[in-house]
């Protein structure tokens, strides 16, 4: 009897189907945080394996900007539906209405700070004590050291010092009252691997991936979809390109990216040609150097 | 040498990777395999330059990544750009130069996915340092040539040691500062093999190197013409791996029942989990623990695909024939194999996590595989000195850090493997009852098996 091997993908997609079992066992209310980005649809699909042919044990979350593509919310409900799970929405707009938050000003005014309220109101309102997110290590220095099972104290909030430490693959999601975990399934995938995984399983993607022309204006080296969400600087010029999101977020921090790619092949071929990394278009990373974990400890994604 | 990176050079490797996909069809990067590394080092025996250089001179760096160390290399007033910023995330890490948790890096060439688990090597950080080694299936011990084997050595080889990393990387680095000389490296490698020995450690490699100048850790160096081995990437990206997981014993910790209770799959009923030694095949004969009942595999399900077999670190839902009552903890292990222990009195190595110190007669919460079980500290047999690799006896308190044998009796019995035998089923954890904070990382010896260092 010889000896046996996975390849990367499937050794990857076994760990994270390990995760997330093991929060459907460990936690009472989970629910996994849908973007409609390519991390949170390989998530899904994921998830749907883990459980197969049961039903996906938890619901979706999606924190509705406002700002959001349309393809994005039509490529969600479709998804849901085709799943067979609940979907809960939490409005930053109702959060504005509210009072809750307050509308950023200015041209480069963005509600992704805005999210972090909507988020953990939402998390308070239907009591999960487990939120499961697509985030990766790769993709930004603070989160290269975050858990799998990340604790958040009862305000939320993450204590990037004094995590708990993960050991082979035992996880402990114990917690006190109020206090929930924020799950990262995919936190060893890197960019290339998620592409990879998409062709592998023939996972379908919001037409936003593949090329299209748009009326797109330039903002510090960065293209912007022209839509009414964004107000544009008097010397801003609209103009019609063909591009594509390389991520997905709302409307005001999704720059996109001049593409001819209208496969998953060709996708693969020209990320691996790149040589800025996905965040490099995104302008909420850009606001300085530890933007990322500044956001992240007030319980950010 | 750094200050004269040309940035257009510099293009992921991957690239030319996919024009080879190209010519042979998609199946190339699919069929890459997945290393687990561990580093341990401090500031100073150039650890972090060693990863900046393998994610650099992979070309696995970007260059708006390039761009920011670059501009903060000027800002923190360096000359050269400094490559160990790469790596140091923290905000406190980078103001104080340190690198205080473990970081997760990630790079690939054609051959290998590689996850690094970067931990600072200070003793104060001896836990952070067990857990990075935990999931490691090759440790590099950097050693810096002017300085030979020191105290930092020997915990760094000791935590490999106890974690049992089938494969340990001696990385003699700084060699440009003893002019490449092979006297001094063939000191400290006979030096090395004498504490390798001492250790148990599994397979050795040595390696000249210099990270800061790039000399043998990704090309071939000029200046090490003594040295016939292969570079450090060359390496890694051969040696195996895992090549015994599914030679072992075979074991299924069962973590969730799928029982989906809908119309088309009334009668439906898995356990699902993650295969955790050996191999399991439709057919045969399993023996479900603690229960003691037989029954054999009907089917072995991955989402909608049925599999023939499942083999370690496979994630799957096995069928069985029959209505045995099966749960999340127990586990199913083949007849005709050698069994697991059973037991609640527990002998194990354990490195404590927590500011609160471990005493005789503390209560904790164990978690073993997917069980989970109360338990009281009963003896503590004594203390490692990881520097002097000593052990002391009279010292019965466990501070943060410190590394002790002992004995948990258990309130539910454990059905394991010494951690030798199994990494899986030979380890758990402690759990603070009242703060749930993870306090203890214990590795499952048996007592025939507790040796003493003398070196």
């Amino acid at each position: 009897m010889g000896h046996r091997e996975l390849t990367h993908l499937k050794e990857l997609e076994s760990e994270s189907i390990f995760i997330l079992r093991e929060v459907a066992a460990q936690f009472e209310h989970p629910a996994l945080l849908f973007s409609g980005g390519k991390d949170s649809i390989v998530l899904a699909f994921l998830a749907r394996k883990a459980f197969y042919p049961a039903a996906i044990p938890f619901p979706f979350v999606h924190i509705d900007t406002g700002h959001n593509f349309e393809e994005t919310l039509l490529y969600r409900d479709k998804l849901v539906n085709r799943m067979g799970v609940k979907l809960i929405v939490g409005s930053v707009e109702k959060s504005i209405q509210q009072g809750r938050v307050g509308e950023e000003k200015g041209y480069n005014a963005s509600r992704n700070k805005l999210q972090t309220i909507t988020l953990l109101d939402t998390i308070e309102k239907y009591k999960f004590d487990a939120a499961i997110g697509g985030a990766r290590r790769d993709e930004e220095k603070a989160r290269a050291k975050e858990r799998f099972f990340s604790h958040r104290d009862e305000f939320g909030q993450w204590d990037p010092k004094n995590q708990r430490p993960e050991l082979w693959n035992i996880f402990n999601g114990k917690k006190q009252d109020g206090e929930h975990f924020r799950i990262f399934p995919i936190s060893n995938w890197t960019e290339m691997d998620v592409w990879q995984y998409i062709l592998q399983e023939n996972i379908p993607l919001p037409s936003l991936y593949y090329t299209h022309m748009r009326e797109v204006f330039e903002r510090d080296e960065i293209f912007y979809a022209a839509l009414p969400a964004m107000p544009r600087k008097p010397a801003e010029k609209v103009v019609w390109k063909k591009v594509r999101c390389r991520t997905i977020g709302d409307i005001t921090c999704t720059g996109l990216t001049l593409s001819t790619a209208n496969t998953l092949k060709e996708i693969i071929s020209e990320i691996a040609g790149s040589r800025v990394t996905e965040r490099g278009g995104r302008a909420d990373d850009k606001r300085s150097d530890a933007a990322m974990e500044d956001r992240k400890k007030v319980g950010y994604f | 040498m750094l200050q004269q990176i040309n940035t257009s050079a510099i293009k992921p490797i991957l690239s030319s990777l996919l024009l080879k996909e190209e010519d042979n069809g998609p199946s190339g990067y699919l069929d890459m395999e997945l290393l687990r590394f561990s580093t341990a080092g401090s500031v100073d025996d150039g650890k972090s330059t060693l990863i900046g250089r393998l994610l650099y001179d992979s070309k696995s760096i970007f260059e708006d990544q390039l761009q920011s160390v670059k501009d903060a290399s000027e800002r923190l007033g360096g000359e050269e750009v400094n490559l160990a910023l790469l790596t140091d995330g923290l905000r406190a890490e980078r103001e104080q130069g340190i690198t205080i948790d473990v970081a997760y890096r990630y790079f690939a060439t054609p051959k290998r996915k590689f996850i690094i688990a970067d931990t600072p090597g200070h003793i104060q950080y001896t836990r952070n340092m067990v857990t990075g080694a935990s999931t490691a299936d090759v440790a590099i011990v950097l050693i810096d040539a002017r300085n030979g084997i020191v105290e930092q050595t020997k915990r760094h080889s000791y935590i490999a040691s106890l974690l049992q990393i089938p494969n340990v990387i001696l990385a003699i680095n700084k060699m440009d500062l003893v002019n490449f000389s092979e006297e001094v490296y063939n000191t400290i490698k006979l030096e090395y093999e004498k504490i390798a020995v001492i250790l148990k450690l599994g397979n050795i490699i040595f390696i000249p190197i210099s990270a800061r100048d790039g000399d043998n850790v990704v090309d071939v160096s000029a200046n090490t013409p003594w040295y016939k081995g292969e570079t450090l990437l060359q390496l890694l990206e051969t040696i195996p791996v895992h090549n015994t997981d599914s030679l072992l014993p075979a074991r299924f910790p069962v973590q969730y029942v799928i029982n989906p209770n809908n119309a088309a799959f009334q009668d439906y009923r898995a356990y699902a989990g993650r295969v955790s030694g050996g191999l399991f095949r439709v057919g045969d004969t399993i023996l479900a623990l603690p229960s003691n009942r037989l029954s054999t595999i009907k089917a072995i399900d991955e989402g909608p695909v049925e599999l023939n077999e499942a083999f370690t670190p496979q994630s799957v839902s096995i069928r069985l024939d029959g209505n045995i009552s099966i749960n999340r903890g127990d586990l199913l292990v083949k007849v005709n194999e050698k069994y697991p222990k059973y037991s609640s009195i527990i002998s194990l190595h354990v490195c404590w996590l927590n500011a609160r110190p471990l005493s005789v007669g503390g209560k904790y919460i164990v978690r073993h595989t997917t069980n989970e079980t109360p338990a009281i500290i009963q003896d503590i047999r004594y203390k490692v000195n990881i520097n002097t690799l000593k052990n002391i006896a009279d010292d019965k308190t466990i501070h943060m850090n410190d590394i002790a044998h002992i004995t948990i009796k258990t309130q539910k019995a454990l059905k394991y493997d010494d951690y030798s035998e199994n990494r899986i089923t030979g380890s758990l954890i402690l759990i603070d009852e009242n703060t749930f904070e993870t306090v203890g990382a214990g590795m499952i010896v048996s007592d025939q098996e507790v040796y003493s260092y003398n070196i």
